[in-house]
């Protein structure tokens, strides 16, 4: 198997911390909120506020669950318009009470429904980019498994995007752009090398800023290994972030994204 | 007896592509020869068209029905004559993933479509009015959203923020390009950014919705208008029909995610024919803005 693939098949293993096991283990008083008060409460996305080491901060995360009833009640962690109008919803929260934003990406992609599309998939994640690229607050976002398509880039527009040593993030899901560009799921292994969806290539290309280590015995077996990372490393980061003049931050997020692109003139 | 009654058609002469399927042996010599592209079938009420028959509207003369347009023609009915200016009209995509063949599936699409990638954009003129216009093209390997689509069409909002300009997007796309992997997906990231800066200006940005207009882009600018209009019948949707259709394992009603759906849904402002979209445009743009006297 190569890296590529092997990194695949860790980032979708079901016994990985979910973005609730994250949030137990790094933030206290978790208070978790529901709903998007438009229309539903969006199982696969979890969200609230609790307190990173005193500090206040609003934290969201897209939810797989760890066994097969959870998984489909959480629909494996891909949601509907509704999570992402949650999202928008706990932002502009966080933005009000000038609270950081914590975000957990864990999904395949959005879900394809047909109540999603009737809902507006498409307008929902296009509301959730064109708010994460204004909200007057830092946001940090960090890929704890699977990454997949505009579904996780919704979750991933802000200043910072970290990724743990097993995460992975592409376009596409490997067997979805096999089946799409060479008519052939079968061919998701070289899809998957081919694509560049490890944390070390995202982290040459510029797509994310840090890789966050798992412990050698593997994360499902200590996840505090990786989850005291994280903490550390938020608290620092929050600290440069905050202190940064509102103005800077946002043409900086701008910078950020805008940067993107390989192209001849 | 149908079985008996006699074939009222003719066998049609060789050319090179149109019957590219026919038999070797048979031989067609004394047929007449109809050159390729002179009869288009319409995709709503499948008739076929004698393409001499529309207009520059593209239009199915039965039934109405909007033929897809490239981005040319749309410019042509679209801006007042002679006032379109281009902008980055040589910038090309490279190969970010070294995927195989890219070069050679981009050539083609060049051939195909007459455009060095999906979208034109530039400044115009609308019934007097200013505008910064972008307009994407399903030719080009369906309109797909790489680096090139993703950077001129950020440019485009960028230039009429700084001009203070109603910025005007006619869309239509298959999504994100896959072929240059995760760098497509940042501009989504990138286009909906440029599109709040424009927004926090207060300035205007009218969506127009073309057939079709899926994925990526329907996940970011698309959606993004102050206003949204679409034409009749034009898709506009994020998941693709075939995988709804395989995750919930039902069959999905005709009419989904078309613009009439997505207005009954409220995702559309109005849906518009191609016939009265430029003189829609232009009281958007009357309603908006001063008229500028050069």
């Amino acid at each position: 198997m190569s890296r590529a693939s092997e990194i695949l098949f860790n980032s979708r293993k079901v016994s990985r911390p979910s973005s609730l096991d994250c949030i137990e283990k790094i933030f206290d008083d978790f208070l978790e909120f529901h709903g998007d008060r438009c229309f539903a409460d969006d199982c696969a996305m979890v969200g609230g506020i609790a307190s990173l080491d005193g500090m206040p901060v609003t934290v969201v995360g897209i939810q797989k669950g760890h066994t097969v009833a959870e998984n489909v009640s959480r629909r494996f962690g891909s949601p509907n318009p509704d999570g992402y109008r949650k999202v928008i919803r706990l932002m502009k929260q966080a933005e009000k009470f000038h609270r950081p934003i914590v975000e957990f990406i864990n999904t395949s992609g959005a879900y394809p429904g047909k109540g999603a599309e009737e809902r507006g998939q498409g307008e929902a994640i296009a509301r959730c980019l064109f708010e994460s690229a204004g909200i007057k607050t830092p946001i940090i976002s960090i890929f704890i498994g699977e990454g997949g398509s505009g579904g996780a880039l919704a979750m991933a527009a802000g200043d910072r995007v970290w990724m743990l040593e097993n995460g992975m993030y592409a376009v596409l899901s490997p067997e979805g752009f096999a089946s799409i560009l060479w008519r052939d799921p079968s061919r998701s292994s070289e899809a998957a090398e081919l694509m560049k969806i490890t944390a070390t290539d995202l982290l040459a290309n510029g797509v994310i800023e840090k890789i966050i280590p798992e412990a050698p015995e593997g994360i499902e077996n200590n996840v505090e290994y990786t989850t005291d990372f994280i903490k550390k490393d938020l608290i620092e980061e929050f600290k440069v972030l905050c202190a940064k003049p509102i103005d800077e931050l946002l043409k900086e997020r701008y910078e950020r994204f805008r940067k993107f692109g390989e192209f001849e003139e | 007896m149908n079985l008996f009654k006699k074939k009222n058609y003719i066998p049609l002469g060789k050319t090179a592509q149109y019957n590219r399927h026919a038999r070797a042996e048979e031989d067609y010599s004394d047929s007449p020869i109809i050159p390729n592209g002179l009869w288009v079938k319409c995709r709503h009420c499948s008739s076929t068209i004698y393409k001499k028959e529309m207009d520059e509207f593209q239009i199915c003369p039965k039934c109405g029905g909007h033929f897809r347009i490239g981005a040319r023609d749309r410019l042509n009915i679209t801006c007042d004559e002679g006032s379109f200016e281009e902008f980055d009209a040589d910038m090309t995509a490279k190969n970010p993933m070294g995927y195989p063949d890219y070069e050679k599936v981009l050539e083609k699409a060049r051939e195909k479509s007459g455009l060095k990638d999906g979208v034109v954009t530039g400044k115009c003129t609308i019934g007097g009015y200013k505008a910064i216009i972008a307009v994407m093209d399903s030719n080009f390997m369906m309109g797909s959203m790489g680096s090139v689509v993703g950077e001129k069409i950020t440019r485009a909002i960028e230039k009429s923020t700084e001009m203070k300009l109603p910025m005007i997007i006619f869309t239509t796309s298959g999504g994100a390009r896959m072929q240059e992997g995760i760098i497509s997906l940042m501009q989504m990231a990138k286009t909906s950014a440029a599109v709040r800066k424009h927004s926090d200006a207060g300035l205007l940005y009218v969506s127009v919705i073309t057939d079709p207009t899926t994925g990526g882009v329907s996940a970011s600018f698309a959606n993004l208008g102050d206003i949204i209009l679409a034409e009749p019948k034009s898709i506009l949707g994020f998941a693709g029909r075939r995988v709804i259709e395989g995750t919930i394992n039902e069959k999905l009603p005709p009419d989904f995610q078309s613009a009439e759906f997505q207005m009954e849904h409220g995702f559309v402002d109005k849906i518009v024919d191609r016939r009265n979209m430029k003189s829609t445009l232009v009281t958007i743009l009357k309603l908006h803005c001063p008229k500028e006297v050069d």
